[in-house]
């Protein structure tokens, strides 16, 4: 076996023994459940609803496009949340614990323990994300009865989200103490999001300054930029357009294809940076 | 002062045609090379270790200046310094966990990080820290799965060493559930569970009881016997004297002193005297020609002598002294001579057995007095 593979398995290995994998799949079916709940409450009476006029006279799938884009970014959130502190302490954590001193003088290379631990994370964040937004396309096809567009794309957008994440964590873990590092990610985790919003509201008001902002904090960290693009993608063509209901978590406007580009780059540039920075690291 | 220990002039007296052979292939750096060599000519042209002008500064404070030693084949190396030496360093840097600022290293023939010398290397860090959600036979089976052993072989030897450290029947126990001692014994099966030829054990007691050392110095006999190469770190000096073939003691980063345990010890004579009528044409001539330690009267007791003179016994009518002498040994005859033919009457002529530490505390002082 090669000694990638060794480590991503013990990467996963250490997540389950420590019970993280338990831990998060039980917070998860809670909010599968919530929304399954909440989904199904929407739909309950929806027509008789409207009829009375309490309610602005919008057809169902609206609605269930934007629960569905909700639904979406709560997987996006959480998973981009697991991805930062899963792997927050994976170099600096080993290095002040000492573990790497009986691991390091085996015969593997440094990048092989990176690279290793970024696939077993990047492994169960897959499949957590592959599982997630299955159960919310689930619900909202069943309970719902609506199915969006492009659900297999923006699924693996919102894998590409927490990739990206991973990828910035594990590069601040080569360089950063745990703690320094956990606290610098969801800083700029935090500052992307606002930049998506900010952008949006730039867009919106045409107002070049807010546009630009955003455009940087996509550069700095693309984070968001592909949330937005997987947003957009799950709404039915004309909805962005008409965008009849606003949040500041979905897209009222589609981020340039490019970014997705840009985003895989900046990934696979924060890994290799990240093992030539280890491979330098006296230990 | 204490001036009889041997300068470190022993390096690079051995073995030339060997070394001459390593740096041939040391320039060699190509991975096509590489590859045209095989592990096992390559181990055996070489010494086991070979450093040389060591050099290992953070940022700008010398943690190892131009350190260089050679360990052979089959040989229990006892490495030794006091704190802060740079005796961790040195072996981290021979273990690929730091970067050597500069210098050669090479390691059972092959140029540092070559994966297929690594394969034969076992190392016991000096922080044994663990993953402790590992169970015992988990952690071996992961440690081994790292030298690339087969699932078949790790099953195979995973008894075997948990029996050689002591912890047979501890197999299914989690590592979180051990003693430090039971860490330090798992550290040690995880050092030698892939056979290797090359062992670091860096201050492998430090955690045991009497009973403990006195396993690992059985281990360490055991590795010694099946012709693999220790390098072992440590401050039990006794241990050290006990098991080591060679010793290096090395103070302030660099080697103070090296060469086979025996004769370092044994190089020079620590002789004491007891004689009367000794005159003091007699003392003077003794001091020209050797060392004196310690000069003792019975009148004036024990009095430790700074530069090797002795003046302050000399006083009128005191002829009865207790010397204490560093000679050669063949220098030996020529002393009793000496005091025959002074008239001295020698009461006692006893050698005394130097312990390496007597050795280590003297090069020490000396390394700390500089």
């Amino acid at each position: 076996m090669s000694a990638v593979l060794i480590f991503a398995r013990f990467t996963l290995r250490e997540a389950i023994r420590k019970k993280m994998v338990l831990g998060v799949l039980l917070l998860s079916a809670l909010f599968v459940g919530m929304y399954a709940y909440g989904f199904s409450s929407l739909r309950s009476n929806f027509t008789e609803r409207v009829a009375t006029g309490d309610v602005p006279p919008i057809e169902f799938p609206v609605f269930a496009s934007v629960m569905v884009q909700l639904g979406f970014y709560t997987v996006n959130f959480l998973s981009g949340v697991m991805a930062i502190f899963a792997s927050v302490g994976s170099v600096a954590g080993e290095v002040d614990a000492g573990t790497f001193h009986a691991i390091v003088p085996k015969p593997v290379r440094r990048w092989h323990i990176v690279v290793g631990k970024w696939l077993g994370y990047a492994l169960m964040l897959s499949v957590y994300v592959a599982l997630m937004c299955a159960s919310v396309l689930v619900v909202s096809r069943y309970i719902g009865g609506y199915v969006p567009p492009n659900l297999v794309l923006s699924s693996a957008l919102v894998v590409l989200v927490s990739l990206l994440l991973l990828s910035l964590t594990i590069l601040g873990s080569t360089v950063f103490s745990s703690l320094t590092n956990g606290i610098v990610v969801f800083m700029l985790y935090g500052v992307a999001l606002m930049g998506g919003v900010v952008e949006q509201i730039g867009r919106f008001l045409q107002n070049d300054t807010l546009t630009n902002i955003g455009v940087i904090t996509s550069l700095v960290i693309p984070s968001d930029a592909v949330w937005r693009l997987a947003s957009s993608l799950l709404q039915r063509t004309g909805d962005l357009s008409v965008q009849v209901i606003q949040t500041p978590f979905t897209a009222s406007a589609q981020p340039s294809p490019p970014m997705v580009i840009y985003a895989v780059c900046y990934a696979l540039g924060a890994v290799a940076f990240s093992t030539w920075l280890f491979s330098r690291r006296d230990l | 002062m204490p001036r009889h220990w041997r300068p470190p002039a022993r390096f690079g007296t051995r073995s030339t045609h060997a070394l001459a052979a390593w740096r041939t292939s040391a320039h060699c750096g190509g991975t096509a090379c590489r590859a045209s060599i095989g592990i096992d000519t390559m181990t055996e042209s070489g010494p086991a270790i070979y450093v040389e002008n060591l050099r290992k500064e953070y940022r700008g404070k010398l943690a190892v200046q131009n350190l260089s030693l050679q360990v052979e084949h089959g040989e229990v190396f006892g490495f030794l310094g006091p704190n802060g030496a740079g005796k961790t360093t040195t072996i981290k840097m021979l273990n690929g966990l730091v970067r050597p600022t500069s210098g050669r290293l090479s390691v059972l023939g092959r140029p540092l990080g070559d994966a297929e010398a690594r394969r034969r290397i076992g190392f016991l860090p000096e922080q044994f820290r663990f993953h402790e959600w590992l169970r015992a036979s988990e952690f071996l089976d992961f440690h081994g799965s790292l030298y690339g052993l087969s699932s078949s072989e790790r099953r195979a030897r995973i008894p075997d060493v948990l029996e050689l450290v002591g912890l047979a029947g501890r197999a299914d126990s989690r590592l979180r559930t051990f003693s430090k001692g039971m860490l330090q014994r798992i550290g040690i099966a995880q050092a030698v569970i892939a056979d290797p030829k090359l062992v670091f054990l860096d201050e492998p007691t430090s955690a045991l009881d009497p009973l403990g050392r006195r396993d690992v110095r059985d281990i360490i006999r055991t590795l010694q016997s099946r012709g693999v190469t220790v390098f072992l770190n440590s401050h039990l000096l006794g241990e050290v004297e006990a098991v080591c073939d060679r010793v290096a003691i090395i103070t302030e980063g660099r080697v103070a002193a090296i060469g086979p345990t025996t004769e370092l010890l044994n190089g020079e004579h620590v002789v004491e005297v007891r004689a009367r009528n000794v005159s003091e044409t007699l003392l003077t001539e003794i001091r020209r020609r050797y060392t004196v330690l310690e000069t003792n009267t019975p009148s004036f007791g024990n009095i430790r002598d700074s530069d090797g003179g002795i003046r302050t016994m000399d006083r009128a009518g005191v002829t009865d002294y207790q010397l204490v002498l560093s000679v050669a040994d063949s220098a030996v005859p020529g002393l009793v001579e000496l005091l025959v033919r002074d008239g001295a009457a020698i009461h006692a002529l006893v050698p005394r057995q130097r312990s390496l530490e007597d050795l280590f505390v003297d090069i020490v002082q000396v390394g700390g007095d500089r």
